[in-house]
């Protein structure tokens, strides 16, 4: 008998279809995942277990929590169960908390709401034990720190102490990892788990990694576009999918391309001793203001024709070492040449060497202006030439770099809001190649992507390696892309390099402990090709 | 916080030095001799110098700037150049008009603006947020001075029930103070409240869009409940903001609304001293009236920390 | 929500024109005394009434509105022209020492009231239209610096903005070129506000003798003049009110009403 049924659901936002006949079930002591690509309506499904829907939504279908039909509940008899009967945990972690309160006080709530007899100062006690229980003991997290002292995975602890307070029977999770790192992700993967199974919870997870999906679930239901296309036992569907989605998203989950071989060539970007400090507010009235070391002492080399990753949490220093390299921030002590030429002279960045080198950012929606065509956006690096072409020569130039990228002429007339994020992404590599510059940087360039845009992307990248040599540094929090895109990988933590060298026998045979710690959290897709 | 504190107190003291010189050069670059203006056409030039030299008017500017700070420190605001009496009891009279009424303004809106504006967020879109939203769009197009104007017509004229101008005075007891200040302190409000309601609705209903909003409803709490605990501390930041800005605001309009009830207040007495060109009078007035201001904005920022704890603890 | 765009773009609409016909036409001349005619109610020959000189008040209104929508239009010009280049300044120059002066400068305007600004000005200057155009319009300056700085730091933050730095662009060349058109949106409808603001501090300073100086005709000044013939003459003082406020209510109808017509992510929710 299953533990939550959600029968033949249908559901629209002011007469928009969402979901088209969903079935799923989940039974007590089960871990069900949720899995498909932005749009799929997953999270709408969660949200309509919980039955908190946006305004104008429309439902047709059954959701049976045990023998209680949540969809003919009044809002008094659902408020009771939520919280109570279903917790529920979130993405955004430094959002879900509200700023001004106590995180005890939020957590003590849960009890407080749902039984108004408890006094508050058993209520704390259990919200003490709740917490200490999600890994915050209270000997370091007592009841009266505020959200903002806390990281982004002690933030979603206390979100899950919140969820979990009164033991609910179903606990469901809308993509509770994704804003974190790695190894902030492992472990929370773990607490999730553990509580599952200690309380016979049944477990919700909402997620588009298929890798945590295939990790930790006992049963998966994939979807696309509001309907279920496939649902199984895990081990059974990874070894016999039926649906041609859930072969193609497993596929270009793991998605690998195959670079040019280059031939070794000279150094192009030498990153010597940079350091980078930040002021910090002073702690004290008179004391000396303290500093941050964002990137400590970092030396590097990329040769020409070389593809080089760049792996690390956030925080690490990746973004202010990016930042340094593009000439954007003046760096404290060591040097950044490229071509010999240094990316900055005396207090302003050197342009001749700025139009050597351009960058590819993560958002495929912010980082266009929206009020300008393609043409005019392609051609923004133009700025940095002497002589811009013009005219037929300018023309040219757009439609080549639009060609290259799998886009046509025509686009350059229309405005980047007609566009979706994979094609945003490829304009934005067109950008990058007007100039055709000698290095590319990637800032996260793939992260914000759907798995099988991803996949076309990095196929995208590894075709133009071909056409254009491409010199490259990528830089990802993502160990599987890094590992198909770049020859050689730098491992970064708390502003140092902690470990350099080729991609494959680095990710295969990690010498430095924080590299193995990353390696091992990182969840991983089984081998299931073979089965296909 | 008491670092905060501390910041926010050092840059109250820097704001009033340069308000205060501000002032001061404005009115240095004044045309005419205060001490002639005084004395008329046909004074002797001994009794001129002699005034001069009562006045300060003959020493530099920077030792008369520095006179003028150390004595409104010290409580010495100077001396009116027409009524020769010193200035700073000409304003302390005045000002047990003006700033009881600002008060009495800022309480009346605050008390109608927050239950309005709640109201119409909690009633998104439906045909009660419309109609506050509505009173709201009209009370921000009315001028004071003219609702001031028909608060008389038909409060005082026609009904009788307050008198249609002039004050009392606080000897006759605060509740007959009180009655006389009502009538002038609801057309100061109106406006105030029209706005003051509308942040406060837009304010919540950014924080009702909040994440954790929707974490408090997935806990159990009812829409009302969340509203309460979570939304509304949330939403008072902004509010805050707004209620510091207004208090200028209404200090300024006090100037002209005691104008409609004939109100000796600090604007009655600022434009006497225009047209007598005591500009001594003007100077400290203006100069009060800017301290407060100042002031009322330090004590905004500190209610900030009180709600905010992030600001608390920025070390 | 269009229907708050069209009726407050015809309010103002009215009122701009009431102005403009008024440089050709009037019903009667605003300045020719009548005594005989005076302290009409509002009747077929005068349509709304006459004052207690016997002017006719639809003449007077007409030509008030010149007063009003100048002062008020000069004001906001001043108040963008200054207020928006040190609001872009500031955002360019995050942080820095240049941002922190311009911020402090602002917010000790704030704690000018453009009436205490006005008494001062009149104070020195003497009173005129020309000096209620300054102290509003200084008033105005740290309006815009401030809503146009706080619009800049966010866009500054989007990657477009790094990507036309990479671009090497200067700092000045992208204000220009990517911050201020994307910022116009904001200072249209901030500008209409400022607008309505702008009329109704003109309307409190005439009244109370700090603005336009007679002859020259202003609402302010025949609210003013309505005051001690209120209970005798209302309409003296209901014409004028009602025109202030059917003014300020289309402008503020019309700033609500660009507002949801402009942001595009309230078109594209209802596309």
């Amino acid at each position: 008998m299953s533990l939550l049924s959600i029968q033949n659901l249908s559901l629209s936002i002011y007469g928009l279809d969402i979901l088209r006949d969903v079935t799923l079930s989940i039974a007590a002591g089960e871990i069900v995942a949720i899995t498909g690509e932005s749009g799929s309506g997953k999270s709408l499904t969660a949200l309509a277990a919980m039955q908190l829907l946006p305004k104008g939504t429309q439902t047709k279908g059954r959701i049976m929590l045990g023998e209680t039909d949540l969809t003919q509940q009044d809002e008094k008899t659902l408020c009771g169960i939520r919280g109570n009967d279903i917790g529920m945990v979130f993405q955004e972690p430094m959002t879900a908390l509200n700023p001004v309160q106590t995180i005890g006080a939020q957590v003590a709530e849960t009890i407080r709401i749902h039984d108004r007899s408890i006094s508050r100062a058993a209520a704390e006690i259990r919200a003490a034990e709740t917490l200490t229980r999600v890994g915050l003991p209270q000997d370091r997290f007592p009841l009266g720190r505020y959200p903002h002292e806390l990281s982004g995975g002690q933030r979603q602890r206390v979100v899950i102490a919140m969820a979990i307070a009164l033991r609910p029977r179903l606990l469901i999770a809308d993509e509770p990892t994704t804003a974190l790192d790695v190894t902030t992700q492992a472990q929370i993967l773990d607490l999730l788990k553990h509580l599952a199974r200690a309380d016979g919870m049944g477990l919700m997870m909402i997620t588009h990694d298929l890798a945590v999906v295939a990790d930790m679930a006992d049963r998966i239901t994939v979807m696309r576009e509001g309907e279920v296309v496939e649902e199984g036992e895990t081990g059974h569907l990874l070894r016999h999918m039926n649906h041609s989605y859930t072969k193609m998203l497993f596929a270009a989950s793991g998605h690998q391309v195959s670079l040019p071989e280059v031939a070794a060539q000279p150094p192009l970007l030498e990153v010597t001793n940079v350091s980078r400090d930040y002021r910090l507010p002073r702690t004290t009235l008179f004391s000396p203001a303290g500093h941050f070391r964002a990137v400590d002492d970092v030396s590097f080399t990329i040769h020409r024709g070389e593809r080089l990753g760049l792996v690390g949490e956030s925080g690490c220093g990746k973004s202010t070492l990016t930042r340094a390299v593009l000439g954007l921030e003046q760096v404290q002590s060591g040097t950044i040449t490229l071509d010999g030429a240094p990316v900055f002279s005396g207090n302003a960045p050197n342009l001749a060497v700025r139009r050597k080198m351009q960058v590819v950012f993560q958002d495929p929606f912010g980082s266009f202006n929206p009020r300008h065509r393609v043409d005019r956006l392609v051609t923004e690096p133009f700025h940095l030439l002497p002589d811009p072409p013009a005219g037929a020569d300018r023309t040219r130039a757009i439609d080549e770099a639009l060609t290259a990228v799998g886009l046509t002429p025509a686009d350059a007339r229309k405005y980047i809001h007609e566009f979706s994020g994979g094609q945003r992404q490829r304009i934005a590599i067109a950008r990058a190649l007007i100039i055709r510059p000698e290095l590319i940087l990637f800032d996260e360039a793939v992260s914000a992507l759907d798995v099988s845009v991803r996949a076309q992307i990095l196929d995208l990248l590894a075709e133009l390696c071909g056409t254009y040599d491409l010199t490259y540094l990528f830089i990802s929090h993502d160990l599987s892309v890094v590992r198909t895109v770049t020859d050689r990988v730098l491992v970064m933590q708390s502003g140092k390099i902690v470990e350099e060298g080729p991609t494959g026998d680095t990710f295969d045979n990690p010498q430095h402990p924080y590299t193995r710690s990353l390696i091992d959290a990182a969840p991983v897709l089984p081998e299931m090709h073979a089965a296909e | 916080m008491v670092r905060y504190t501390f910041k926010r107190l050092l840059s109250l003291l820097l704001s009033l030095a340069v308000a205060s010189l501000v002032i001061f050069a404005v009115i240095e670059v004044a045309p005419g001799d205060p001490a002639s203006f005084m004395l008329g056409m046909n004074a002797q030039p001994e009794t001129l110098a002699a005034l001069r030299t009562e006045l300060g008017l003959d020493t530099s500017k920077v030792a008369r700037y520095l006179a003028w700070v150390g004595g409104m420190l010290t409580g010495d605001f100077g001396t009116s150049y027409t009524y020769r009496t010193p200035v700073i009891g000409m304003v302390a009279d005045r000002l047990w008009v003006s700033l009881p009424l600002a008060l009495y303004a800022l309480a009346l809106s605050t008390a109608v603006a927050f239950p309005a504006g709640i109201f119409a967020a909690s009633r998104r879109g439906q045909a009660g947020d419309i109609g506050v939203m509505g009173a709201t769009q009209l009370g921000v197009a009315i001028p004071n001075f003219w609702f001031a104007m028909m608060l008389v017509l038909i409060f005082a004229i026609n009904l009788r029930w307050f008198a249609a101008g002039g004050f009392v005075g606080w000897d006759k007891g605060f509740w007959a103070g009180m009655h006389a200040l009502t009538l002038p302190a609801i057309a100061l409000a109106l406006p105030q409240a029209a706005i003051l309601a509308r942040v406060m609705r837009s304010s919540l209903l950014d924080v009702l869009g909040e994440d954790f909003m929707r974490t408090a409803r997935a806990k159990g709490l009812t829409e009302r409940q969340a509203l309460w605990r979570h939304g509304l501390r949330n939403a008072l930041i902004p509010v805050l903001t707004i209620i510091g800005l207004q208090f200028s605001f209404l200090l300024a309009g006090s100037i002209i609304i005691e104008q409609v009830f004939y109100l000796p207040g600090l604007g009655r007495l600022v434009f006497q001293s225009i047209s007598a060109r005591d500009l001594i009078v003007v100077e400290s007035v203006v100069m009060l009236l800017v301290f407060s201001v100042i002031v009322v904005n330090f004590l905004v920022d500190l209610a900030y920390a009180a709600v905010d704890p992030r600001l608390r603890s920025r070390s | 929500m269009r229907r708050n765009l069209i009726l407050g773009g015809m309010l103002s609409a009215l009122f701009v024109l009431a102005a403009l016909i008024s440089y050709v036409w009037t019903p009667y001349d605003h300045v020719a005394l009548n005594i005989p005619n005076k302290l009409q109610t509002p009747n077929a020959v005068h349509l709304l009434g006459t004052d207690h000189f016997g002017r006719d008040i639809l003449s007077m209104i007409m030509v008030g509105a010149r007063t009003s929508i100048a002062v008020a239009l000069v004001a906001v010009g001043i108040g963008m022209g200054l207020g928006i280049p040190l609001g872009l300044w500031a955002a360019a120059r995050q942080g820095s020492w240049l941002d922190e002066l311009i911020m402090r400068g602002n917010d000790l305007v704030f704690a000018f009231p453009s009436i205490v600004i006005a008494i001062l000005i009149t104070a020195i200057f003497g009173a005129g239209a020309i000096n209620a155009i300054i102290a509003i319009g200084i008033f105005n300056i740290p309006v815009f610096a401030r809503i146009t700085r706080g619009a800049a730091l966010s866009l500054w933050q989007r990657e477009f903005i790094l990507a036309a730095r990479v671009a090497g662009k200067s700092a000045a060349r992208i204000s220009v070129e990517h911050i201020l058109p994307n910022v116009t949106n904001l200072l249209i409808v901030q500008g209409t506000i400022q607008f309505s603001l702008g009329i109704l501090a003109e309307a409190a300073l005439s009244y109370v003798g700090l603005g336009a100086q007679p002859p020259t005709p202003s609402w302010g000044r025949m609210l003013a003049d309505a005051q001690t013939l209120v209970s005798i003459a209302p309409h003296m003082a209901l014409v004028p009110g009602f025109a202030i406020i059917l003014t300020v209510l289309g402008l503020n109808l019309m700033g609500d009403g660009l507002r949801d017509y402009l942001d595009p992510r309230l078109r594209v929710v209802r596309a």
